[in-house]
């Protein structure tokens, strides 16, 4: 029930096909083998481009830096990929205009959705900030709530799978607009512990495009509360020895007499 | 699903490949039918003379000409790339024969690098500046056979013609259904060329950028072009109803529709037993909008219950706002009477968006919606991880439980064998 192997290994398998089959042919079969947006990569393969939208966010990998260079008022999207268990957060850094040519203080703000693009909630950070117009950057954080690996259909809970991330400016001189800009994001995760650990599964939200997390979208099968529930159990045992032997006691006298 | 097509389309092209012997898209073919395509629309009116890009050094036409070299140097294989101008040959006062000035340099295809840089460098700051019009022309030039179509208009100002309105243009261009993306670049700083490049790349979901250097230009240009090689799903046209009853069917895929103002739209979507059916819903603010704007989208059964609803609000600068929702008939493996036939579940969809009495309201914003259908969740028995407990308190309860039990096994067994004394 936790391991939902079929369709990420279908997917593997018929990539590893193309993939193989690409080796025969020459490159122009290759170009339809590359099925995810991020088309452009820097020199560790991280992007250097940023979607205009939901249908263009370039994918992302958890600890991969991105960067795009954009203008200012463009809406920058990207997508990474989220589990059950883990906490994301989301670190963008937007290196302004040179101070020469602005026109005064802009309101940058970092977004982040859910596969379904419903907007989450940063359960912490700083999502939205003022940046005054001496300011060479300014770095948004969001830090959502724990992914849980179900949730009723009627709750706004984060479910595995994609996560979009969306940034741009929401206040700031019209003048300004256009104004070339440099971008670097960076989406992380913690895990968030067995006392997040539930059962449940659902199949990831819009996962096609990104790639599946290490523990899988469902978490890991482990967790603390098989050591809490073990330990438990032993201590249970051991009471019980304990109690059988207090009981036991008071016999040894009339066996001393 | 998505990946899924594409993989699947991916196969079907190796295959075609394969089957077609050893030498697939060979350079005499040309691209392929669907490869994207992408016009660069030039300014070359008489303004273009002023000498203001790289500090004052270069006139705006040197670094537009510059750049396009540079382009035409650095186009991707897989693109075709065209060149428009306008205001390039009328340098007259007739208003009539100047805002008709536009035509194309170079044909939408596979760029020949020396014809097509030959037939730029022919280029000198001329006639009017008939935005709109030239824009109706470029998207004639992208033609309709497939492929993602993109414009990317350089320009150093607003419309001298006024009409066409050029960003009526682009939203009429945008709500033909032809995908097409409109991103411009300005070469000027004033407050109305700003305004009207935003307006024409807003419409269109494009992007606006101003420009003062030609690295600014080429860059720019060169990441729009690639920009356009970046694989993406071209959502479906339907047409929503006002009521449930009359509303088109929709499957698993990505839709696009236009709603106007306070206008509602319902879609049917057949979910057989044993999957979920997930639907987004993105409506774009593809002009001015008031301040506040909100989108709701329902699953309403037929008989008229709402099933569940998704819903957002927001304010401020947009260029969408969007929300979700989920609903599972049944669940795998279930084998509830409600859940073995196929449901139509209807889905309506709105928007509290409104704008200042002077935007136009026609045609209605862009509407998007995915809907995927997968399997229905596994709803646990347990919402804690396989039943498995936790904390100090289950360590407490566990510990006395043994305890007590323990007592009492050894009281019960010390009265039995009291009692086996006795005897």
């Amino acid at each position: 029930m936790r391991l939902s192997l079929t369709a990420p290994k279908a997917r593997a398998a018929a990539a590893g096909l193309l993939a193989a089959a690409a080796l025969f042919t020459s490159a122009g079969a290759a170009a339809a083998a590359s099925p995810s947006p991020s088309a452009r990569a820097g020199e560790d393969g991280a992007p250097t481009e940023a979607g205009t939208g939901f249908r263009t966010a370039t994918v992302l990998k958890q600890g991969q830096k991105a960067t795009a260079d954009a203008s200012t008022g463009d809406y920058l999207y990207w997508q990474f990929p989220a589990g059950a268990g883990q906490q994301p957060q989301v670190k963008a850094t937007v290196n302004l205009p040179e101070a020469s040519a602005r026109h005064g203080a802009a309101v940058w703000q970092l977004d982040v959705y859910d596969g379904l693009r419903r907007r989450q909630a940063c359960a912490s950070g700083e999502p939205t900030k003022r940046a005054s117009e001496q300011d060479a950057s300014v770095t948004l954080t969001c830090t959502l709530r724990t992914v849980r690996p179900w949730a009723e259909q009627w709750a706004n809970d984060p479910l595995p799978g994609a996560y979009y991330v969306r940034l741009t400016l929401t206040e700031g001189p019209d003048r300004d607009h256009g104004l070339p800009v440099k971008a670097e994001v960076e989406a992380t995760a913690k895990d968030a512990g067995g006392a997040r650990a539930e059962g449940g599964e659902v199949a990831p939200l819009h996962a096609a495009a990104v790639a599946e997390p290490e523990d899988g979208w469902n978490g890991s099968w482990w967790s603390d509360r098989w050591a809490w529930t073990v330990g438990g159990a032993v201590l249970g045992a051991l009471a019980a020895i304990g109690g059988y032997v207090l009981t036991r006691h008071p016999r040894r006298r009339p066996a001393g007499q | 699903m998505i990946i899924r097509k594409r993989l699947a389309a991916g196969a079907c092209a190796l295959l075609a490949a394969l089957a077609g012997g050893i030498a697939p898209a060979n350079a005499a073919d040309g691209p392929p039918k669907d490869s994207p395509k992408v016009e660069l629309v030039l300014d070359v009116s008489g303004s273009m003379r002023a000498q203001d890009v790289d500090g004052g050094t270069r006139t705006r036409m040197a670094a537009a000409q510059q750049a396009f070299n540079e382009v035409i140097d650095a186009v991707p294989e897989g693109v075709r790339l065209g060149i428009r101008t306008l205001g390039a040959d009328y340098g007259g006062d007739n208003k009539e024969l100047g805002c008709r000035d536009s035509k194309q340099l170079y044909p939408v295809g596979r760029v020949d690098r020396t014809e097509a840089k030959a037939a730029v460098a022919t280029l000198r700051p001329t006639g009017w500046t008939p935005i709109g019009y030239a824009l109706r022309g470029a998207d004639q030039d992208l033609g309709t056979d497939g492929g993602t179509r993109r414009i990317v208009l350089i320009t150093d100002g607003e419309d001298s013609c006024g009409q066409p309105d050029p960003c009526d243009v682009a939203r009429e261009l945008a709500a033909k259904g032809t995908h097409l993306t409109i991103d411009t670049l300005g070469l000027a700083q004033d407050d109305k060329t700003r305004e009207q490049l935003s307006c024409i790349a807003e419409a269109t979901g494009g992007t606006y950028s101003t420009v003062r250097h030609t690295k600014e230009l080429s860059g720019r240009i060169k990441q729009l072009v690639r920009r356009s090689e970046t694989p993406v799903e071209t959502p479906k046209p339907v047409q929503g109803t006002d009521s449930c009853s009359k509303a088109p069917e929709i499957g698993a895929g990505l839709w696009t529709d236009r709603e106007t103002f306070s206008e509602h739209r319902w879609y049917r979507v057949k979910v057989k037993p044993g999957q979920e059916l997930r639907t987004s819903v993105s409506i774009g603010a593809d002009r001015a909008v008031d301040r506040d704007y909100g989108v709701l989208v329902r699953a309403v059964s037929e008989g008229g219950q709402e099933l569940v609803r998704g819903a957002e609000a927001g304010s401020g600068r947009t260029d969408v706002i969007s929300s979700g929702l989920r609903y599972p008939n049944g669940r795998s493996g279930d084998e509830d009477e409600k859940g073995k036939e196929p449901r139509t579940v209807c889905l309506e969809v709105s928007s509290s968006f409104s704008a200042p009495a002077n935007v136009k309201r026609d045609p209605g914003l862009p509407v998007e919606l995915a809907v995927d259908l997968a399997d229905a969740p596994d709803n646990p028995s347990d919402l804690a991880a396989f039943g498995l407990g936790r904390g100090w308190v289950l360590l407490g309860v566990l510990a006395l439980t043994g305890l007590i039990a323990g007592l009492v096994w050894g009281w019960v067994s010390r009265w039995r064998v009291s009692v086996w004394r006795a005897n």
